[in-house]
């Protein structure tokens, strides 16, 4: 019951969010609206026992990347573009192709409804979250987690190259 | 678990197919950029829903990979949309048209 109420408010949130967010007009307060749709969907993580991504979801997206979002509009002038026609000219084209997308995937919800009950899964709690997910990462995932810092670091040098007006 | 996963996963089709849309129909480079990270973030709900349905971290493992993507996306992006703005002095896409057929 519980677990019901909190997920039909989170899930307003992240709705309700992303919607505002493709639709207003000014650039900051499409990112302000972001910010909720991510602690909404930071809130569903919480909500399925995965506390280490919930933070990490505060902390990265809202903290690192929606930042970097609001230095970059804070950076360019936007002013005139708010002024302008929003949505391109087919934009009845583009709603066509998005309905045909969401009608597929429900449709394909749909028609495996009844592969969504597992056998296999085990009832009970996951085991405590941010020590596993610390063994997994470092011991199976170890290759992969070194080649994730390894592209941290060529983007982060690649964005200052190119944002730097002379080398 | 009484909130069946089918929700979850009906929540992140309509929240990939938001992102879609804002992708198609926005013309500020910027907002069409939160449309992206709105897709992404729909695939990372659904994968942390079968993750728990399955008891298994495989998922949440692969969620942590795809926010460090997220993060070096929007670094170099936002660089590149920098430097576009400083040599166009325009964020519209429809003037961004050098490599148009």
């Amino acid at each position: 019951m519980l677990d019901q109420f909190f997920f039909y408010i989170f899930a307003s949130v992240i709705l309700l969010g992303g919607l505002l967010t493709i639709t207003r007009r000014s650039a900051v307060h499409s990112a302000i609206f972001l910010i909720a749709t991510l602690l909404g969907i930071a809130g569903l993580f919480l909500h399925l026992q995965a506390e280490f991504l919930a933070g990490v979801q505060v902390i990265l997206y809202v903290g690192g990347i929606m930042v970097l979002f609001l230095f970059v509009i804070m950076l360019v002038n936007l002013d005139q573009a708010a002024r302008q026609r929003q949505f391109n000219r087919q934009w009845w084209l583009a709603l066509l192709a998005a309905a045909a997308v969401c009608g597929e995937a429900l449709y394909g919800l749909y028609r495996g409804r009844g592969a969504f009950t597992f056998p296999g899964a085990v009832p009970g709690n996951m085991p405590p979250n941010t020590q596993a997910v610390g063994n997994a990462l470092y011991q199976n995932y170890m290759l992969p987690f070194e080649v994730a810092s390894i592209m941290l670091l060529v983007a982060m040098v690649g964005a200052v190259v190119m944002a730097k007006k002379r080398l | 678990m009484t909130v069946p996963i089918s929700w979850y996963l009906i929540l992140s089709a309509v929240l990939f197919v938001m992102g879609v849309a804002g992708f198609l129909f926005k013309r500020n480079i910027i907002t069409i950029f939160m449309s992206i990270e709105l897709m992404l973030n729909a695939v990372n709900l659904s994968f942390v829903a079968f993750s728990y349905v399955l008891r298994q971290l495989s998922g949440q493992v692969f969620v942590f990979f795809v926010m460090v993507v997220a993060a070096a996306e929007a670094a170099v992006g936002l660089a590149i949309i920098i430097v576009v703005f400083r040599n166009r002095e325009s964020l519209n896409v429809d003037d961004i048209e050098l490599m148009k057929f």
